[in-house]
């Protein structure tokens, strides 16, 4: 019973006990003991990634597609300040991970030793917590502190720093069975009392909306949503991180809302009289100007998981602080409960507005003979995967256009950086999903100068065979940037025209893999079926795009919501 | 508005950082800050000063309690309560200033704690405004140096911070 196991043991078993099977990360001096102990079990697989900052993002799209907690591993110093941007990334959107991180001895911190840095102090204000454990009898006992608070309230990534000699000294292995922190209760069920004024202000709202967020996703409350909204006969838009809490064609669906959301779910954001914001945080590319959002009795019922979010940027008449899957429960058992209906000639009226607002059809685009349009790439993507592809992808115009034409009918199908916007995001999150889904369908909507941010994981998709398919839109330029100075900036394009790219065939080839270039709207869809006809293939399609297109509606940064510029304005 | 918000912390290495660091990244003011372990000695005690309009408040409290080691926080200025700050200040005292800074000092109910030819180290003790008003009271010039611990606060009556 006394048997002890050195720190490096302790890790790999805690792991095991949490039935991690994937580990992303990247060997260094100061984790070789937990790589030595990786090297000798089997109850985990690690990846190697190719750049620490491709480890977090891949654990971080392996958390989100899989309702499951991400891991990895990275080394002191260089390893940690690698991985800063990811885990900043996860942070923004509330990924629930556990990041391992080596650190030098404990006898050396503070000396500036070789590959030494304040890991506790860089990643404090960009985790949900973090740790450095100085003696290994608390390293158990600390990991599992990890995982409990990376998952529970409003998750986040945790990150534990663990000095080499920690990984070398030795202890009995005792594993908590549970955690219990005098410091930390996560809020649980949601008042009562609120839920049932927020259902009296539902059932009597004349113009009521609905407006889910990543909350929505992440506490896995779709079917609950999709019930709820049902019953109250509302239209209900999706943010950019909750794409797919509610299904994308079903009717009472308005799309996304936002700076690049469509007319229909903005103006129904500022016109109606009840607004049910669930698992959102009211944040400026989905509000706009708070100043012009906010409307003279207008009501808001805010249900979240954090307090901090309620009122933050938007006065809220009615919060409920709780998971939103319960709230949603006791709200639905409230509705059936009583006879009061909501009210079907005020819905009707609503509704025929909204029909109005959908009539101008904002999404539409000029179609073409001759240049490749990128909403019709996406849309093409969308029909040829049946709208069950699950889509990672990076940050600028491509990304706003997949939002736009890819319908999320489910949630956990729509990957992206919404928060911190980190491009660079899109390989590694596709590399993390299909290992988490094995089976599914995986595409990864990019562009040229994204992609360029974290190429180097092609070697990574090779080396473990991870079929992924890229959906380039290459335009040439750092689009979004691009557009803004076309709008804002006098059309003058300060470093915003990418010279000198890559032959991107050659490039996939060069990695192992295989390549389509496609030039002619009439090649778009042969080479995506070409690429979707061959499952165990990486394919990289590059397609040269309308250097001139820009993402509609556009709200500009610091107006209101309903002061949108359409493609038809111009 | 100014508030003094009570806070209860883990007492573990990092703890205040978080805490300062809250307030830096959020651009929160910290008016004075004073810390130091309770009777149980796995807990802290801190006291913030801060100002700000009430829903800054809000959000800082509300933004404290997320702190994964912070175990409570009130804001003591909603109701009754004491506060109390420590000031040691040296001044010049010499020659006809030497018997006014000494009247001074009591009429403050300072002590004087040291003593050289050319000056005194006097000690006050008093809400922050009343510390304020003794250095508003004396000569600027005579002021050699001062400390101050910043303010520490606690709820009259029944009112207890404790888990």
């Amino acid at each position: 019973m006394s048997q002890t196991i050195t720190g490096a043991e302790i890790v790999v078993r805690c792991l095991a006990e949490e039935k991690v099977d994937f580990v992303f990360g990247y060997p260094g001096g100061a984790v070789l003991n937990i790589y030595d102990e990786i090297f000798k079990q089997d109850k985990f697989k690690h990846v190697l990634v190719r750049h620490e900052q491709a480890a977090v993002h891949a654990a971080d799209a392996y958390s989100r597609s899989s309702q499951r907690i991400g891991v990895c591993l990275v080394t002191s110093g260089p390893g940690v300040t690698n991985a800063v941007t990811g885990i900043a990334t996860a942070y923004m959107d509330s990924i629930p991970m556990v990041i391992l991180s080596g650190q030098v001895p404990t006898a050396y911190i503070g000396q500036d030793a070789f590959q030494e840095c304040d890991t506790v102090g860089i990643t404090r204000p960009c985790v949900k917590h973090n740790f450095l454990v100085k003696d290994v009898r608390d390293l158990a006992s600390t990991i599992k502190k990890a995982f409990y608070i990376a998952s529970t309230g409003r998750p986040g990534p945790v990150l534990v720093d663990i000095p080499k000699d920690v990984t070398i000294n030795s202890c009995k292995f005792e594993y908590p069975e549970t955690i219990s922190m005098r410091s930390y209760n996560p809020a649980g069920k949601g008042h009562s009392g609120q839920i049932k004024k927020a259902v009296q202000l539902l059932l009597d709202a004349k113009r009521p909306m609905i407006y889910t967020g990543g909350g929505v996703v992440l506490n896995d409350a779709a079917p609950q949503l999709t019930k709820l909204v049902r019953l109250l006969g509302a239209p209900v838009t999706n943010t950019l991180m909750g794409l797919g809490g509610y299904p994308a064609t079903d009717p009472q669906y308005l799309g996304m809302p936002g700076m690049h959301g469509t007319f229909e779910a903005n103006q129904a954001m500022q016109d109606c009289d009840v607004l049910l914001a669930v698992g959102a945080r009211f944040d400026d590319r989905v509000i706009g100007n708070p100043g012009h959002f906010f409307r003279e009795g207008r009501k808001i019922i805010h249900i979240d998981i954090d307090p901090s979010s309620i009122s933050k940027r938007v006065k809220v008449d009615v919060p409920i602080v709780g998971y939103v899957r319960d709230v949603l429960d006791e709200m639905i058992a409230q509705v059936q409960a009583t006879d009061k209906r909501p009210d079907a000639a005020a819905l009707k009226a609503w509704w025929t507005r909204i029909k109005e607002w959908q009539s101008r059809n904002c999404l539409k685009y000029k179609a073409s003979d001759e240049l490749i349009k990128p909403q019709f790439v996406v849309e093409k993507l969308y029909e040829i995967t049946g709208g069950d592809a699950i889509v990672t992808s990076d940050v600028g115009q491509h990304q706003m256009w997949a939002a736009q034409y890819y319908k999320f009918d489910k949630p956990r199908r729509w990957i992206n950086s919404g928060g911190l916007g980190t491009m660079g995001v899109g390989l590694p999150y596709a590399m993390g999903v299909q290992l988490a889904n094995p089976d599914a369908t995986v595409a990864c909507i990019t562009g040229e100068a994204s992609i360029q941010m974290c190429i180097q994981e092609l070697s990574t998709c090779k080396q473990y065979h991870i079929p992924v398919k890229i959906i380039n839109l290459n335009n040439r330029y750092l689009g979004m940037v691009r557009q803004w100075q076309e709008f804002f900036y006098g059309n003058r394009h300060a470093e915003s025209y990418m010279n000198a790219l890559p032959d991107f065939v050659k490039l996939a080839e060069a990695y192992g893999h295989h390549g389509i270039k496609v030039e002619k709207p009439g090649d778009v869809e042969g080479a995506l079926r070409e690429a979707f006809k061959h499952k165990e293939k990486l394919y990289f399609l590059d397609f040269i795009t309308d250097q001139t297109e820009n993402v509609f509606p556009m709200v500009p940064g610091g107006k209101g919501l309903t002061e949108m510029i359409l493609a038809e304005d111009l | 508005m100014r508030h003094i918000l009570s806070i209860l912390l883990e007492n573990e290495p990092g703890a205040l950082s978080r805490v300062v660091g809250l307030f830096s990244a959020r651009g929160y003011n910290i008016d004075s800050l004073s810390v130091a372990t309770t009777e149980d000695t796995t807990m802290s005690r801190m006291t913030i000063v801060t100002h700000g309009s009430d829903d800054i408040i809000e959000q800082i409290t509300k933004q404290l309690n997320k702190l994964i080691e912070v175990v409570k926080v009130v804001d003591i200025t909603e109701g009754n309560h004491i506060e109390r700050e420590l000031m040691l200040v040296k001044v010049r005292a010499s020659g006809k200033d030497r018997d006014e800074m000494k009247r001074m000092a009591d009429i403050f109910r300072g002590r004087i704690l040291d003593v050289t030819d050319k000056s005194y180290t006097i000690e006050l003790t008093g809400n922050s405004d009343k510390l304020d008003a003794f250095i508003a009271a004396i000569e600027p010039g005579t002021i050699l140096e001062t400390v101050r611990t910043g303010a520490s606060g606690i709820g009259r009556g029944e009112r207890i911070l404790k888990i």
